[in-house]
């Protein structure tokens, strides 16, 4: 079983996001990059799978600029086998068909049974890469993956629906599934893990998209508010005391 | 055909984004066509005759009874290839996520997902986990549009009348290569989100599983039962069935009182009904303090039990 594993660097949710020169992007060099959260979840689903069969590959493909080697090393470190870095120019592209043509054309090659992704990137949140693959590869997709069973030359996938609900699909590989969040308990690497990674092997292949893309983020800005809110920045027990006093008099809740 | 609106079957009546859809397909002008799928097509269709529409087309076929993205792809396909509309609009639901980029990369037509407002060519979506927001834009003579929950409200549809009229698609079989199962719902525990009064609500601001008792403590002497946003669920710090948010229950208290919750859309899809939202975060720009009645700046684990403290007092 050869799976691929798409890991996106992201900004933390703790990170600074302050605007680029232009507005059209985040200023890169004061933010702190992370795993993208559920492709750290769709890593854990493939490495489990590996394990479970006792035999395969797990690779982790991770698009962007060079300090994405940092995120394919974590997985590495993870027991990820080896990683494939496409690698851009510094401004990364927003446009998922052609981000999604570019996986395409590495992951053809490898013939790999299954792409595991995560169901969305923390920044561009387009939701959509791991089934524009799917389907650019003649692959079968799923997307909201919260439990995966692989049963011989087909996998189930337990699917999060809304509101509750759930729903059972059976797909032939290859398959492209994207994963939801808490579907696994992610690892942390080990020290061993650590160690091993730096012996790992990550291929390197160069891509260059920024001048073909059709769809474009030509802005970034804070968002405007019109409701009104009672800002409360004071020290604790100031704080404190307004909220009970809110509480009570204008919610009333005693 | 200027525009094609994907409708959606939520048990077999229109799905409430889908009528947002119309609104802003509505919005966007032009000829504006109705697509309705699956075995509940026809009822699908007649919510939509009194709307000012071209007309709406109805497919159904035995391949596409339980929805599946295989087949759903392949007929949006098929449409969109006969009657080449400049845009394709739908709700962004679930089902969206499943199969709208399926139809993106068949037919290389950009897909702008979730989108908040639109003016001249430039659609509004967020970004960076709702801290930004981005105008995005495409080049290409066609796109495709979906609108997030709440970019427009079903009342605004323009009423009109239309007729439904079937189409008949040759589905082969060896396109559907997926097997789906009915839906089904899982315990909800004992535990009803839904009609509390007062929700203490925990995110991941709580830190670690340690410091859930906290917010335990606050809702019990404010008498309020105690909700959580997802990565508190996905750690296994609280049961799932207490989940607020697009997978999780849909609330309307008096009291949302959040403690450590960044306020990402499919977070506040499930809470901003709420009469009041008080929130605690220690980031000012936090997202949730945008749709906040009082927006307490500052440290949970610092804030909580002292709040605790003084409420027992009263
Ligand atoms: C398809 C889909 C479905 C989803 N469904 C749901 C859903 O049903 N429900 C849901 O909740 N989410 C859902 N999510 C996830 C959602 O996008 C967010 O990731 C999630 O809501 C974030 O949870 P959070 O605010 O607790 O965590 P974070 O985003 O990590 O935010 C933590 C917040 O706490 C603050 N903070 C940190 N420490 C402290 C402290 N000591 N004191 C005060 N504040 C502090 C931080 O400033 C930050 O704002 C879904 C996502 C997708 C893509
Ligand atoms: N540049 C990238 N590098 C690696 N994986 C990516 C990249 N872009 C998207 N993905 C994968 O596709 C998923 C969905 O991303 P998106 O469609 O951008 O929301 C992510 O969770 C990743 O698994």
């Amino acid at each position: 079983m050869k799976i691929a594993v798409l890991v996106k660097q992201v900004p933390g949710s703790e990170s600074a996001l302050p605007l680029n020169n232009y507005q059209n992007w985040i200023e890169e060099s004061s933010v702190t990059f992370v795993m993208n959260p559920p492709d750290n979840y769709a890593l854990e689903e493939a490495l489990l799978i590996k394990e479970r069969l006792d035999e395969g590959e797990v690779v982790i493909v991770s698009m962007g600029p060079d300090r994405v080697q940092k995120v394919i090393r974590e997985g590495l470190a993870k027991g990820a086998d080896r990683g494939i870095h496409i690698k851009e120019s510094p401004e990364i592209v927003k446009d998922p068909l052609l981000i999604a043509k570019s996986f395409t054309t590495v992951l053809k090659e490898e013939n790999f049974d299954l792409v595991l992704s995560g169901l969305q990137s923390d920044d561009t949140g387009m939701g959509q890469t791991g089934v524009l693959i799917g389907e650019m590869l003649g692959a079968s997709t799923a997307t909201l993956a919260i439990e995966t069973r692989l049963e011989g030359d087909h996998i189930k996938v337990k699917r999060e629906l809304e509101a509750g609900w759930f729903q059972w699909v059976q797909l032939p590989l290859p398959a492209s599934i994207s994963i939801q969040s808490g579907l696994n308990t992610p690892r942390y690497p080990s020290l061993k893990g650590i160690m091993g990674a730096k012996k790992k092997v990550i291929k390197c292949i160069s891509s260059d998209l920024a001048s073909k893309q059709a769809q474009t983020i030509d802005k970034i800005f804070i968002p405007q508010t019109s409701k009104q809110t009672e800002v409360i920045e004071a020290d604790v027990d100031v704080a404190v005391s307004r909220i009970v006093e809110i509480l009570k008099s204008e919610i009333k809740v005693f | 055909m200027d525009i094609l609106v994907v409708l959606e079957d939520s048990q077999g009546s229109l799905h409430r984004l889908s009528k947002e859809a119309i609104v802003g397909a509505q919005e966007l002008g032009g000829k504006v066509v109705a697509l309705a799928i699956g075995k509940h097509c026809e009822q699908i269709a007649s919510e939509c005759l009194s709307f000012d529409l071209e007309n709406v087309i109805t497919v159904n076929h035995e391949l596409v009874s339980t929805y599946n993205a295989d087949g759903y792809s392949n007929i949006v396909k098929t449409i969109i290839e006969a009657n080449s509309p400049k845009i394709i609009v739908t709700g962004h639901t679930y089902q969206t996520r499943d199969f709208m980029p399926r139809v993106s990369a068949a037919l290389d037509i950009p897909f702008i997902p979730d989108i908040i407002s639109f003016s001249e060519g430039s659609f509004v979506k967020q970004v960076l986990n709702a801290k930004l927001n981005a105008t995005a834009s495409f080049s290409t003579d066609q796109v495709i549009l979906s609108f997030q929950s709440a970019a427009f409200t079903e009342e605004n549809i323009t009423p009109g009348s239309c007729s439904a009229k079937a189409f008949d698609v040759n589905l082969d079989s060896s396109i559907v290569r997926s097997k789906t199962e009915d839906p089904f719902q899982e315990d909800a525990g004992d535990v009803d989100l839904e009609s509390a009064e007062l929700l203490v609500s925990v995110g991941r601001g709580i830190e670690k599983e340690e410091n859930i008792p906290m917010a335990f403590e606050l809702a019990k002497v404010l008498g309020a039962e105690v909700s959580a946003s997802r990565p508190v669920v996905d750690s296994g710090w609280i049961d799932s069935f207490r989940q607020v948010g697009s997978s999780g229950s849909n609330v309307a208290p008096k009291l949302y009182f959040s403690l450590g919750i960044s306020g990402a859309i499919q977070h506040v899809v499930g809470m901003k009904g709420a009469k009041a939202i008080l929130a605690i975060n220690k980031d000012k720009d936090a997202p949730i303090f945008e749709i906040a009645d009082y927006a307490v700046v500052g440290n949970v684990l610092e804030i909580v039990p002292k709040l605790t403290e003084a409420l027992k007092n009263q």
